[in-house]
């Protein structure tokens, strides 16, 4: 009944009885995760730190091997940084900022990341999904031991779903028999081949790519640099069409070989045959162990809706692309990041159900923002037709002699957090001179104060940011924390160039998730009131 | 922005359509298409605008339509 579908890297929530498997009619929980992947334990965390009861469940009991989705970005740092959890990432991690891109035998060009001053978090930091899962997990026994209400049941496998307009009911699995529960809300992160979605009947449309990717992780002791390393058509013998070289901590290394579509599986996961790959990469004698295997194949595609009724989908389940560009667990962290706070507030009474409708439209931009941008990378790195092909290794050429044509090589176009322009959360901006990339809807991009930095100085909740100005009298709504700048506080300058641009003083309402709602030079108190609404979809009713 | 360009602006048109086929001279046909894809992203580069080259892809699109 309760097969393991993978061997475990960590156990870490093991089997326990729990109340509910003695209750005389089924208890009903405010919130319901399923799936204890990095987005479930992520939404199990931010929601318990929030104060909202959830209850997560998991089918195994802790975290499956591999390094899988190794990239962890900026913004995945910053988010997991407002939850506590990140400083241990970054220091396992590991951090790289120079790219080298390989053409068959040649080098074309490589590339510095260069990351911009004045963030408190590196651009990448290369860590096994493994180790990041552990810090999340490692982070809610922490905040559950300051009573933070997170219950995490590994071994509890969901056997049905029974989705009513304003709960769901769900049968469970366990090592001692099943049981039933009920949630309020129910939220699907249980992954790219989801079950919940499947048994609901929904739909899952776009693009199969019908490709294959030998993954390894390998351990060795290479004085290979700390660089990512990418070859088109690579020279080794039968390495596909494109390969990849990441370095981990520990001494492990990943290996990302695309192999083609007609493939037989099995075989190709054969000990010899991934040696005899690695051995034509690596060059002889170099001498290492494998310490993982697994070959996936990519969709990019996502759900029509990602909210049908009380059941909610986030990562994965919702939206699939292709790995280049480290976009599948980065964006599924900033669903995470969206819902969280919309969902406490709902559930809280701050605001309408309508709230949720916005995530719905918001993370469905931010998907289809990132199968846009690996749907691209794609059919770069595997051109579809000859002609494409021709294209393709004509821009490789050109970049091997001139820096015009490197902007064209796109070997996977690296995350970044979606800017919700458009969306119905959107307040004023009422900022002459202001800065584009602080525009409604935007990520806020941190800078240095002091010793510390801004993202760090904004709370979980709804924060209004003065700088070079004051606030007129009683324009802070309830609530709402006040956190007034100068733009002497950073003398980089940073601040002041990525919040006021050519505006002398600006204002700022700044959602729960760091994004802009609304910006002005001057607003007054009813203006901010209003925005203030609209971000809790106040107006919406 | 610079306006797109359907009346005649090379300075000397024999001059360059020989020079274009020269360039070709000896290239097996792979060479050839290889050289053309090459051409055609420098040239694309120097114009830059996109709203020129999105100009410049609709016309190469209809002048074959209309064969």
């Amino acid at each position: 009944m309760l097969d393991d579908r993978y061997d475990l890297a960590f156990r870490l929530y093991p089997y326990e009885r729990s109340a509910d498997q003695d209750a005389a009619t089924p208890v009903r929980h405010p919130v319901v995760v399923l799936g204890g992947g990095p987005v479930g334990v992520a939404m199990a965390l931010d929601l318990g730190l929030r104060g909202v009861p959830v209850v997560l469940l998991d089918d195994h009991e802790g975290v499956g091997q591999g390094s899988r989705a190794i990239c962890f970005a900026k913004r995945t740092l910053e988010i997991c940084d407002r939850w506590g959890a990140a400083l241990p990432m970054v220091e396992k991690g590991v951090v790289w900022n120079l790219g080298k891109v390989f053409h068959e035998d040649r080098k074309v060009y490589e590339f510095n990341l260069l990351p911009e001053e004045g963030h408190r978090f590196p651009a990448f930091i290369n860590l096994p999904q493994p180790w990041f899962e552990r810090y999340l997990v490692e982070r809610i026994r922490a905040a559950q031991a300051q009573g933070a209400p997170i219950e995490i049941r590994g071994r509890n496998q969901v056997t049905s779903v029974e989705v009513d307009e304003d709960h769901a009911r769900l049968e469970v699995e366990t090592p001692e028999g099943p049981y039933s529960l009920e949630a309020d809300w129910l939220i699907g992160c249980d992954g790219a081949g989801s079950p919940l979605r499947k048994r609901m009947g929904l739909d899952f449309e776009g693009r199969v790519f019908e490709d294959n990717f030998l993954i390894a992780d390998i351990r060795m002791t290479a004085d290979f640099p700390t660089e990512r390393w990418f070859w088109f058509e690579p020279p080794f013998k039968s390495s596909g069409a494109s390969c990849l070289l990441h370095r981990q901590p520990d001494d492990i290394w990943r290996v990302d070989f695309q192999i083609g579509w007609d493939i037989d599986r099995e075989k190709e996961l054969r000990e010899e045959n991934v040696r005899a790959r690695l051995d034509a990469m690596l060059g002889e004698g170099v001498d290492y162990e494998i310490v993982w295997t697994s070959i996936y194949r990519f969709q990019c595609r996502r759900m029509r809706r990602f909210r049908h009724g009380p059941v909610i989908f986030a990562g994965d389940s919702a939206h699939q692309v292709s790995p280049f560009g480290a976009r599948g667990a980065n964006s599924g962290i900033q669903d995470v990041d969206n819902l969280g706070w919309k969902l406490a507030a709902v559930l809280q009474g701050a605001a309408p159900e309508a709230l949720l409708e916005s995530y719905d439209s918001e993370r469905r931009q931010a998907a289809d923002e990132n199968i846009l941008n690996s749907s691209r990378s794609t059919d770069f790195i595997t051109p579809k037709s000859q002609i494409s092909h021709v294209f393709r290794n004509a821009v490789l050429d050109l970049a091997e002699a001139f820096p015009f044509a490197r902007p064209l090589v796109n070997s996977g176009r690296l995350s970044l957090p979606c800017t919700y322009d458009g969306s119905p959360l959107n307040g004023a901006d009422a900022l002459p001179g202001g800065p584009a990339r602080t525009r409604p809807g935007s990520p806020c991009p941190d800078a240095r104060l002091g010793q510390g930095f801004l993202l760090g100085r904004l709370g979980q909740g709804v924060t209004l940011l003065t700088l070079d100005c004051a606030l007129p009298e009683g324009a802070l709504p309830e609530g709402v924390t006040h956190l007034a700048l100068s733009s002497d506080d950073d003398a980089s300058g940073a601040l002041a160039a990525r919040y006021l641009g050519e505006a002398a003083q600006a204002v700022y309402l700044i959602r729960p998730d760091q994004h802009v709602a609304a910006r002005w030079a001057a607003p007054e108190a009813e203006a901010i009131r209003v925005a203030c609404d609209r971000l809790f979809g106040r107006e919406m009713t | 922005m610079s306006e797109f360009v359907t009346d005649p602006n090379l300075a000397d048109p024999d001059g360059f359509y020989a020079d274009l086929l020269a360039a070709h001279e000896g290239l097996s046909e792979e060479e050839s298409a290889a050289f053309n894809a090459r051409l055609i992203l420098v040239l694309a580069n120097q114009i830059g605008a996109p709203e020129t080259l999105r100009a410049a892809l609709a016309a190469a699109a209809e002048a074959g339509a209309r064969g």
